[in-house]
């Protein structure tokens, strides 16, 4: 599904230091030592600092964790408690082996 | 700014925020609620997007205060676009500080949930975009569409919830709108968080034409009108047809004004009330648009301002028509004391008119109105609809001290009947016909009724001059009423039997005068005859007197000779 050889790089949206915003960190710390050691990067960036960014990048809920690279960009919301969910939103497992998302509408 | 203004009765109970929208500040007795948030539904289309956009554009421009507007649906662009129709400069605004605009991007499917999250970025962005203005008015435009764009429905609700409390504790006054769901005002429920005032707006189809209608469905504090009322989309944004029913108590005014024609105003005994609704109805060609335009040429004669709808003719074609009877519109239209509003009936339903009507009124503040004709609206409702269309746009206008002029095209056979009882409505009621006999259509004219004056029971025969119209005496003699050539040619007969009555009656002044001279030459004879007479009567008895007096002288001497007795001398004649 995805080259291995992919570096990536990894932003993690936060407002504060929020029980949510910490977790989401050393969850995706955790994800990322098992599945990309070595080829990524993570950039945390709070937006209580930066309000501006938030309309730039176009974030809405928090936390959320972008896959800036490799292309396309992909987007995660939440705590990234859920591993398998995490993997999928960064394309790291296929989508079919999981179930996917549906909106209720 | 002080968003109570006009509002005093209400301001113990809630504090309002001017919307600026026509009519819908006076439906809902000063605006939104103050600080809190607004939830504006309906269906696609139904203009929610613009009644929001409306409020944060008049907020900025009319009550300097700024706004802020996140969309959800539409880019800036695109918004930007779509409202310059109604005349609004976003850009304008936006470099101006008094508009923010962000675009909330919530793509289906674009992104994943991995556990517990929060809206803070949406809270951020917003409080970001407040502090930027300063604002004190947010629209959020749709806020379901993160139902949409983001996973977990649960989440999402209690969000929304702390959205609208984080907003409240902000001071904004908020409209938030949201997509009609079947059998509730929301789709997901919305109105659960913004319960202080809700407003429907609806867009529904009937007989191929669309009417826009709204209503405050609730207003947590606050009086408001509960029905649904018309509104238009126009080029300057939203207009809201506040009335329903006024009810009746408006002053009347005991000034009267003009007809136009002076003989008129006499058999009306000194023209129409003012603020009054004056019907002129009749059969085709008998004259109504005349007169409408005799009573409009007068008031702006009065500088007075007169608003015309025409329904049948444009306004060109109806100066030039007048024109050809000596009524010139034409300069009181240039010096802007006339306006012509021209439309055919079937381009608005029938609400449609009134709140266009309404809104015209509302801009021109008339003296006067002239809705030409009235027949033409009647045919594109059902009657007890153009019935209560018709209360209140009289309502409105008597409201106002308006005077309403009303034609009316009625059908020959229908004379003296109106559709839905229009009559009840009119104060005065005139009616025009034709009049035919004798292979002549003339035209008469009379006053049917008139409330609350004595008026001429006469029916009056008039004309098209190139002055106007000009209403003449009808004969009513000992023949009966007569018109047209019949009238003229009884009064021919009857000057020709005055002139013969005059004659004769000079005749017998000359006879008279010529006997009187006659006699008098007699007596004037007689008198000198008799004169002749006397004088020469007069000398006789005169010698005959000197001759006895001789004769008694003679008689004394010849005795004196005689010696004879000395008679006693006898005593002469004196």
């Amino acid at each position: 599904m995805c080259d291995p050889d992919d570096y990536f790089i990894l932003r993690l949206y936060v407002a504060g230091q929020t029980a949510k915003a910490i977790a989401a960190f050393d969850n995706l710390k955790t994800i990322c030592e098992a599945e990309l050691k070595g080829r990524y990067e993570i950039e945390v960036i709070d937006l209580l600092e930066n309000p501006k960014l938030a309309r730039e990048d176009q974030i809405v809920a928090l936390p959320t964790l972008v896959r800036k690279l490799p292309a396309p960009l992909r987007k995660v919301i939440g705590d990234l408690s859920d591993v398998e969910r995490v993997l999928i939103g960064l394309q790291l497992l296929p989508r079919s082996k999981a179930e996917t998302f549906r909106s209720p509408i | 700014m002080n968003h109570t203004e006009g509002n005093k009765q209400d301001r113990k109970q809630l504090a309002k925020s001017l919307t600026g929208i026509h009519g819908f500040d006076e439906i809902t007795n000063g605006g939104l609620p103050q600080g809190r948030p607004t939830l504006v539904c309906g269906s696609a289309g139904s203009g929610k997007t613009l009644f929001a956009m409306e409020f944060l554009v008049r907020g900025a421009t009319d009550y300097n205060e700024p706004g802020v507007f996140v969309s959800f649906e539409e880019t800036e662009e695109e918004l930007k676009t779509n409202v310059s129709s109604l005349g609004f400069d976003l850009e304008d605004l936006v470099a101006r500080n008094k508009l923010f605009m962000d675009y909330v991007s919530t793509e289906p499917g674009e992104v994943e949930q991995a556990g517990e999250f929060d809206l803070d970025g949406l809270f951020i962005r917003l409080g970001d975009a407040i502090d930027t203005v300063g604002a004190k008015r947010v629209v959020l435009d749709t806020l379901e569409a993160l139902f949409a764009g983001l996973p977990n429905p649960i989440i999402l609700r209690a969000e929304i919830g702390r959205l609208f409390r984080y907003l409240k504790s902000k001071g904004v006054t908020v409209v938030a709108t949201a997509e009609q769901g079947a059998g509730s005002l929301t789709r997901h429920g919305l109105e659960e968080y913004v319960s202080d005032c809700v407003v429907q707006l609806d867009n529904r189809v009937t007989e191929q034409t669309a009417i826009r209608r709204l209503r405050v469905v609730k207003y947590r504090g606050s009086r408001h009108g509960t029905n649904e009322y018309p509104f238009l989309v126009e080029q300057n944004g939203i207009s809201v047809l506040p009335i329903t029913s006024m009810g009746l108590d408006y002053e009347a005014s005991p000034e009267r004004i003009p007809s136009g024609l002076p003989r008129l105003d006499t058999m009306l005994g000194g023209g129409f009330y003012r603020g009054s609704s004056i019907l002129a109805a009749g059969t085709a060609g008998t004259g109504k648009t005349s007169l409408a335009a005799h009573f409009a040429a007068a008031a702006c004669g009065r500088g007075e301002r007169c608003l015309y709808f025409a329904f049948e003719e444009s306004k060109w074609q109806i100066m030039r028509n007048m024109r050809s009877i000596g009524i010139e519109l034409a300069p009181w239209e240039q010096q802007g004391l006339l306006r012509f509003h021209n439309v055919r009936p079937s381009v608005y339903v029938l609400e449609m008119h009134l709140v266009m009507m309404h809104k015209q009124i509302k801009e021109f503040k008339p003296e006067v109105v002239v809705i030409d004709p009235i027949s033409n609206l009647l045919s594109i409702g059902r009657p007890p609809e153009v019935k209560s269309v018709l209360t209140r746009l009289i309502d409105l206008m008597k409201m106002d001290g308006i005077t309403a002029f009303f034609t009316s095209l009625l059908a020959a056979a229908r004379l003296e009947e109106t559709e839905v009882g229009i009559s009840s409505l009119m104060d005065t009621w005139i009616m025009l016909r034709d009049m035919e006999t004798n292979g002549e259509r003339n035209r008469g004219l009379y006053v049917l009724k008139s409330r609350g004056m004595a008026h001429s029971n006469q029916v009056r025969e008039f004309l098209m001059t190139g002055n106007g119209m000009e209403l003449l005496d009808i004969y009513t003699g000992p023949e009966g009423a007569k018109t047209g050539a019949l009238r003229a040619a009884q009064e021919a007969k009857e000057r020709a039997q005055a002139l013969d009555r005059e004659q004769e009656k000079q005749r017998m002044q000359r006879e008279l005068a010529r006997e009187r001279q006659t006699l008098e030459a007699k007596i004037l004879l007689l008198r000198s005859e008799f004169e002749a007479r006397e004088d020469s009567l007069e000398r006789a008895i005169a010698e005959a007197q000197s001759r006895a007096d001789v004769l008694a002288m003679e008689r004394l001497e010849i005795a004196r000779l005689r010696k004879a007795d000395e008679p006693d001398p006898p005593t002469p004649k004196p």
